[in-house]
């Protein structure tokens, strides 16, 4: 490690335990000495075990990859492990929990429960009426068609986009980016049979693709930088075709 | 008390655990996977570089088989693996990654006609041919002898758990995540499920099933420096290890990967190697082939680990604020290569580093050093999945020591175990529990909530000076110096009295907050205690076995001795009082093996102390396959002569190839 002081830097925490009677949300400001590639798990790690072993947040991967960590960043959602403290000149950091998800405490809110049911909602499954035998050679597909399924099958349930959103605050059961996205993705499989009609029938409506009202936020925040408001509007002129 | 009934319990629901509550969901059993956080963010989706099948589809597989497949395996594991679990495991991953195809994973895919490849810091042509196009593509990975690993780009292991936790939610498999099992629930050698913390409300409830399958993954939070994350702590072996009854397996063989990222420890996958990109020193200069003339960037990884740090000790290694570390170059590559094929590495070296890894020259060279990355060790169970000590008791997956992997995994072969053995041993289990019933008394289960309930009651009556966070910490750094990449018997005997006098101080420690809800600090408290367990297994296991096999390197003992080691650790907990585990040992059979012991292909040479049974074996082998070459058999005859095995299901039908004659 360098010898040179780093700055004194500012966590400021939403703490809250809605289990609890006596406790009511407020701010909690911790100050502490920045070291040179600090992230906020790094960060929110260092406070839990220093100077507030209660403060409760959600990390697994901590490299990008699970999306156990979103929360809000001085009023953005993202994901906190790859928030760098460096990229923030004041040295002030204020982390609030995301909205749209149920608060479980503190910075830990409720990404799963939600994320299973849009998943049941649309049906987030290869639907088809072909039996794979697995002792048989595999069906072949373009190389162009997997690689734009994988393009979109690269979300990983982070909830950012959701908590970006709009229209989730006005629709409490809007089926959200992450929703239309993975509809859009199954669209795409050629292992999945579903038609045009099939997927009208799960997001043909108001809190599904004629919801969204293209404010665009899901795709500035989303961290795998998803093609959103293209593939939404994809869709939308697709299953409007249909009526 | 509230009591859950199943017929099916799986505890972890990461890709194996995942994948056995499917294969029991078929069968019609009542099944329920806990997990301790929703289970499409399991440590599994971290896995990069991709799935080893020998599907042979693409030109530099072609001819790839099972033989080879099974040969590389166990060699990789410097023979330390059983046997009968490879060949089972080869076997079926062929069909693991075609089931998984018509579930949706989108692999990347062969491409007719002719495209750049870079093979060992040279551009080559690589020309597909047109019937091959649109199979299913593999990449190249340590100690292989064909290029096995099919990937979607650097997701993999992403893609295959969405695809396989999509599955689940499809067969209506009972997920409950945020819940943590903190005891197993067993009487006369027989498990019957747990006790389980509901992680948001604190409640304790049980899970009494007629089987119960622990898919927990692997322990490297043990350690400081590693890929794993955070919820690797091990907890599954520990809790089937405080049984006192279930045997863990093998744990002081924990692999070191030679490229995650300096400081923060977020891997950067084999793939880049595989794919062509280079090491270099504090010169520029690219060293492994001086060292490993055949294979290096891509000998074994617990080779090229120890080569990087013994080219360091040689003062060749890069000073940074954090420590001396090597160069891992990827720029060679081609920036359209890195961009889509090993995007999430960019990624990474981006967000955490602040470099493009495409970028050429010095400018895009990035940071690495080896950590701890990989838990071959696990809790012991028989080629069925079961514990060979607690009857109804399973483990699949990085959480169990079935044995493929010896004392030391191939890259591709981790992900390819989840699946596989999700597939072979969820088979097994939901048999199990088809013709088993729970016959225990309520009481019984009501003995074992009180104990745990006792259990947070004393811990948030600790009244000490000592702090768990310390505790954790001291623990992890030990484990770093002294039961690390290149361990010898006095580092490892200071650390088995170290992390025993840790053990005891975890009862004098003072948690802050008395609530036994949303409270972090509690947590921690009952945790480290067992991972201290877990830590205490693999240091202790380690200081026994004097050899050097595999990913377990002693300085003091540097060759692999095969007449006195040829074994494999089984570690218990007799007694809760203990304070040190009690190790015994399962011999290998040399006469039963396909492949006896033998110079693996990389590493250094006559480093081996040998067994006679081993040339005793070969001449056999060699005899029986003359023999029936003879006769016209085929190879799967020949294979069935020397070593046979069984599969449930349809797997042991043969796999159909391109390349099938």
């Amino acid at each position: 490690m360098s010898l040179e002081k780093g700055r004194e830097i500012t966590i400021s925490v939403l703490k809250f335990n809605p289990r609890s009677k006596v406790s009511k949300p407020h701010f909690v400001d911790y100050k502490l000495e920045e070291t040179p590639g600090m992230t906020l798990f790094i960060a929110l790690m260092k406070i839990r075990e220093e100077y507030d072993p209660d403060l409760s947040f959600d990390f697994v991967c901590r490299a990008g990859i699970c999306g156990s960590c979103g929360m809000v960043v001085n009023g953005k959602p993202a994901l906190a492990c790859r928030t760098l403290i460096a990229n923030y000149p004041t040295g002030v950091l204020q982390l609030m929990p995301m909205p749209a998800f149920e608060l479980i405490k503190d910075l830990s809110v409720n990404t799963g429960k939600w994320m299973d049911d849009m998943s049941k909602r649309v049906q987030s499954w290869i639907v088809t009426n072909e039996e794979t035998d697995i002792t048989k050679m595999e069906e072949r597909v373009d190389p162009d068609v997997a690689d734009e399924t994988f393009e979109l099958d690269r979300c990983i349930e982070c909830g950012i986009c959701v908590a970006s959103c709009g229209t989730k605050l006005m629709r409490p059961d809007f089926v959200g980016p992450v929703g239309l996205n993975r509809v859009a993705r199954f669209e795409v499989d050629p292992h999945d049979q579903r038609t045009a009609e099939d997927f009208y029938e799960l997001i043909g409506d108001d809190d599904g693709i004629f919801g969204c009202m293209s404010l665009l936020a899901c795709e500035d925040h989303c961290p795998k930088h998803l093609p959103l408001q293209n593939k939404i509007a994809y869709l939308r002129r697709k299953l409007v075709a249909l009526r | 008390m509230k009591i859950n009934y199943c017929d099916a319990l799986v505890i972890g629901g990461g890709l194996a655990g995942l994948r056995a509550a499917v294969a029991s969901q078929k069968k019609g059993l009542n099944s329920i996977v806990l997990s301790l956080v929703p289970v499409k963010r399991s440590h599994s989706a971290a896995a990069q570089g991709g799935m080893q099948a020998s599907l042979g589809n693409s030109k530099m597989s072609d001819g790839d088989n099972e033989d080879l497949h099974f040969a590389d395996t166990v060699k990789g594991s410097d023979w330390g693996c059983d046997q009968d679990v490879a060949r089972m495991f080869v076997h079926t991953a062929p069909k693991a990654i075609r089931e998984l195809a018509g579930w949706g994973v989108p692999w990347t895919r062969v491409r007719e006609g002719s495209r750049e490849a870079v093979i060992n810091a040279k551009k080559t042509t690589i020309t597909e041919d047109a019937d091959r196009h649109g199979l299913i593509m593999s990449r190249d990975f340590g100690g292989t002898k064909k290029w096995r690993t099919c990937y979607t780009a650097d997701a993999t292991g992403h893609t295959m758990l969405f695809g396989v936790a999509n599955e689940a939610l499809r067969q209506d498999v009972d997920i409950r995540d945020r819940k943590e099992a903190i005891s197993l629930i067993h009487e006369n050698n027989r498990c019957y499920g747990a006790i389980v913390r509901d992680l948001i409300t604190g409640e304790l409830e049980a899970y009494v099933s007629k089987g119960t399958c622990i898919a927990t993954g692997g322990y490297g939070r043990v350690f400081k420096q590693t890929t794993n994350a955070v919820i690797c702590e091990g907890i599954g072996a520990a809790i089937a290890l405080e049984t006192g009854v279930a045997t863990l397996g093998n744990m002081e063989a924990v692999q070191f990967h030679p490229t995650p990222i300096v400081p923060s420890g977020i891997l950067l996958t084999e793939g880049c190697r595989g794919d062509g990109g280079i090491l270099r020193d504090v010169d520029g200069h690219r060293f492994m082939p001086d060292y490993e003339p055949e294979k290096k960037e891509l000998a074994s990884r617990d080779v090229v680990s120890r080569r990087m740090i013994e080219h360091i000790r040689n003062g060749k290694g890069v000073p940074s604020p954090y420590g001396e570390h090597i160069w891992l170059d990827i720029s060679i590559l081609g920036r359209e290569h890195i961009e889509k094929n090993l995007r999430d590495v960019q990624e990474i070296c981006q967000i955490f580093n602040g470099i493009d890894p495409a970028d050429e020259g010095k400018k895009g060279w990035a940071p690495v050093l080896p950590m701890q990355h990989y838990s071959m060790g696990g809790i012991r169970t028989k080629p069925t999945g079961e514990s060979q000590n607690l009857n109804g008791l399973f483990a699949c997956g990085e959480a169990a020591c079935w044995d493929m992997h010896g004392f030391n995994r191939l890259g591709g072969n981790s992900v390819s175990e989840t699946v596989v053995a999700g597939m072979i041993i969820g088979n097994y289990f939901a048999d199990y529990c088809l013709t088993n019933d729970v016959t225990i008394p309520t009481a019984t289960v009501q003995k074992f909530m009180d104990k745990q309930d006792a259990y947070l009651d004393e811990i948030l009556a600790y009244n000490g000076t000592e702090d768990i966070f310390r505790i954790k910490n001291k623990m992890q750094n030990l484990m770093d110096n002294k039961v690390g990449i290149f361990r010898d018997g006095t580092g490892l005997a200071e650390a088995v009295d170290e992390l025993e006098d840790l053990l005891k101080k975890t009862k004098q420690i003072n948690v802050k907050s008395k609530e036994r809800v949303g409270n972090p600090e509690l947590e921690e408290a009952y945790r480290v205690p067992r991972m201290l367990k877990v830590a205490l297994c693999v240091a202790k296991g380690g200081r026994e076995r004097t050899e050097s096999r595999g990913a377990h390197y002693r300085e003091d003992y540097l060759k692999r001795d095969d007449a006195n080691w040829l074994n494999r650790t089984l570690t218990s907990w007799p007694d809760e009082n203990d304070t040190q585990p009690t190790i015994t040992y399962e011999e290998l059979d040399i006469m039963t093996m396909e492949m006896p012991p033998a110079f693996r292909g990389y590493g250094a040479k006559g480093m081996i102390i040998e067994n006679e049974t081993s040339a005793v074996r070969q001449a056999e082998v060699d005899e029986i396959t003359e023999k029936m070459q003879a006769e016209g058999k085929d190879r799967h005859e020949i294979q069935d002569a020397l070593m046979p095995f069984s599969l449930p299901m349809n797997y042991r039908e043969k796999n159909e190839r391109a390349g099938d004659k």
